[in-house]
């Protein structure tokens, strides 16, 4: 199966060749071997989600394309760079910035110092009154300590803290995980602001209903492999299958 | 005022500056040990030896190269703290992805190493180091004499601490060490080259040790075992002050320092073991530290 969606049509509105290329991407954690062959494509402008089961691998081939695991092989081209063998920093500096799932906001840190940690990779990032825009909260709280927030906070800052840097990929870790409905609308209405922006998004969930109303297109991962794509305006047509793999 | 609790009062407070003075010694080999343990999760136990190293890099810049005190004061922390870096890059960066005990074997064995090898060379009888002619003499401060180059030492290591918090808890740099602290993986994907600083966070704790070792060389001997002696106790100062708080080293470098001077006023026979009882009751009842985050 793996073999046949490395032939899928990757095509998009541009057609273009695209920003962020994976093949044959595979990683490790010690002895577990966890990804066993991931093929994806993003073009610049695009909002991607990786959909699937737990333990599919969709966070591990976030850490992966970021280089925040133990060991990977395979291709991570991107903007015409391969970045399969660069150390983390190298990758961030490259224009691809990542929220984590536990979104990694330092207890010993204020939101300000939270907010302006990420060192600017290249021109181009949100200025920080744009960013104060997107999340009004955050400037009401500049002063507090960074894990004083509330869950959903603490996620509108882990965003906004990637937006100033240049980067242009965005690898979000589920966003909507653990948050309050009114907030999950809040960082899909977020997401949708930021596509307009020009920013590139890859979106890991497990909400498949927020997925739709953010994304182009959805990749399916199982066991560690991109088992199937489905574009956003297919949807309709292809819910049976969708249900199947992820047992919704 | 002759008498304070019935302690003659220059006896008193010449105590209370001796206390002071072993305070900032205190406080400025926890911090760096603070610094480097926050970061690298090792206890440097080459520590003392580094800051051995200051105080015979400050005597060997004066006797081969006719550097005086000042220039010492800038150029030996910057050497022995090179140094470290060579030490952390060759040696001790091999050992993050294994137990943290590798890290404390491996950096006693290089103070053993070191020692020896400075013992080797210089004996252990001790080398003098003059005062600067800028701070010899006293001030009459009317109820006792206060040396001129004692004050000088405290005045200089509380500036010293205090621009360490500064830069750690004000700046952008010291905002990048505190967050990797915490999550060094964050921090290097956000694109900040995290072994690069770890190596120069170790070169800069080793500096102040070594800065704490030029200090030192007009008030101690200088001698091979200079450190060995102190940072025993400075490592029972980092266990109550607790390990993850750069303010609370200082203040407890301090604050012990003191204590331990009243102990040798009212009590001469604890003074040598005040320091470890604290240390006992501390574990015993906050075992992170007076300030450390639990």
């Amino acid at each position: 199966m793996a073999d046949a969606l490395a032939e899928l049509p990757y095509a998009t509105q541009d057609g273009g060749s695209p920003l962020l290329a994976v093949r044959g991407l595979e990683a490790w954690y010690g002895e577990s071997h966890i990804l066993h062959g991931v093929n994806i494509d993003i073009h610049e402008g695009e909002v991607v989600t990786l959909l699937g089961r737990n333990g599919a691998g969709k966070t591990t081939t976030l850490r992966s394309i970021m280089g925040v695991v133990p060991k990977r092989s395979g291709s991570v081209h991107y903007a015409g760079r391969e970045l399969i063998g660069a150390r983390s920093d190298i990758i961030a500096r490259a224009g691809i910035a990542w929220c984590p799932e536990e979104r990694g906001i330092f207890a010993s840190l204020d939101v300000t110092e939270n907010l302006m940690l990420p060192p600017v990779v290249r021109p181009g990032g949100l200025p920080v009154d744009e960013i104060y825009e997107l999340f009004p909260n955050l400037k009401e709280r500049a002063s507090s300590q960074g894990t004083k927030l509330s869950g959903g906070e603490q996620q509108m800052l882990a965003i906004a803290r990637i937006l100033r840097t240049g980067a242009k990929l965005l690898l979000l870790d589920e966003p909507s995980e653990g948050l309050a409905p009114v907030i999950v609308q809040q960082i899909g209405h977020t997401i949708r602001a930021l596509k307009q922006r020009g920013f590139t998004v890859l979106l890991v969930e497990q909400n498949f209903r927020f997925a739709q109303t953010v994304a182009d297109r959805h990749y399916v991962m199982e066991h560690g492999k991109v088992v199937d794509m489905v574009r956003n305006d297919e949807l309709a047509t292809s819910m049976d299958r969708l249900h199947e793999y992820l047992g919704v | 005022m002759d008498e304070i609790f019935g302690i003659p009062a220059p006896l008193l407070f010449g105590q209370l500056l001796l206390g002071l003075i072993n305070g900032a010694f205190y406080a400025m080999l926890s911090l760096g040990l603070a610094v480097i343990f926050g970061l690298l999760n090792i206890i440097n136990f080459t520590h003392g030896a580094q800051f051995m190293m200051g105080a015979f890099v400050a005597w060997m810049l004066l006797a081969w190269a006719g550097v005086g005190y000042w220039g010492a004061l800038i150029l030996a922390p910057l050497i022995v703290g090179a140094t470290g870096v060579v030490i952390e890059r060759l040696m001790i960066s091999r050992l993050y992805k294994l137990d943290h005990l590798y890290g404390l074997l491996l950096t006693f064995g290089i103070g053993l190493i070191v020692e020896g090898v400075f013992r080797n060379y210089f004996g252990s009888s001790g080398l003098p180091y003059r005062i600067p002619d800028a701070l010899q003499g006293a001030w009459d401060l009317g109820f006792m004499f206060l040396p001129i180059y004692r004050g000088w030492v405290v005045v200089f290591s509380l500036v010293i601490c205090l621009a360490t918090w500064l830069v750690i808890e004000k700046t952008r740099l010291g905002a990048y060490l505190r967050a990797a602290t915490e999550n060094a993986p964050l921090v290097q994907a956000f694109g900040v080259n995290v072994p690069r600083m770890i190596t120069l966070t170790y070169g800069a704790g080793v500096a102040l040790a070594a800065l704490a070792g030029v200090l030192a060389a007009p008030i101690y001997s200088v001698n091979p075992q200079m450190g060995t002696n102190l940072i025993i106790i400075v490592f029972a100062v980092v266990v109550i002050g607790g390990m993850g708080s750069i303010l609370g080293s200082v203040l407890t470098g301090f604050g012990l320092g003191v204590v331990e001077g009243m102990t040798k006023v009212f009590w001469p026979e604890a003074s040598s073991t005040v320091i470890f009882v604290i240390m006992a009751i501390v574990l015993l009842t906050r075992p992170a530290g007076l300030f450390g985050r639990a």
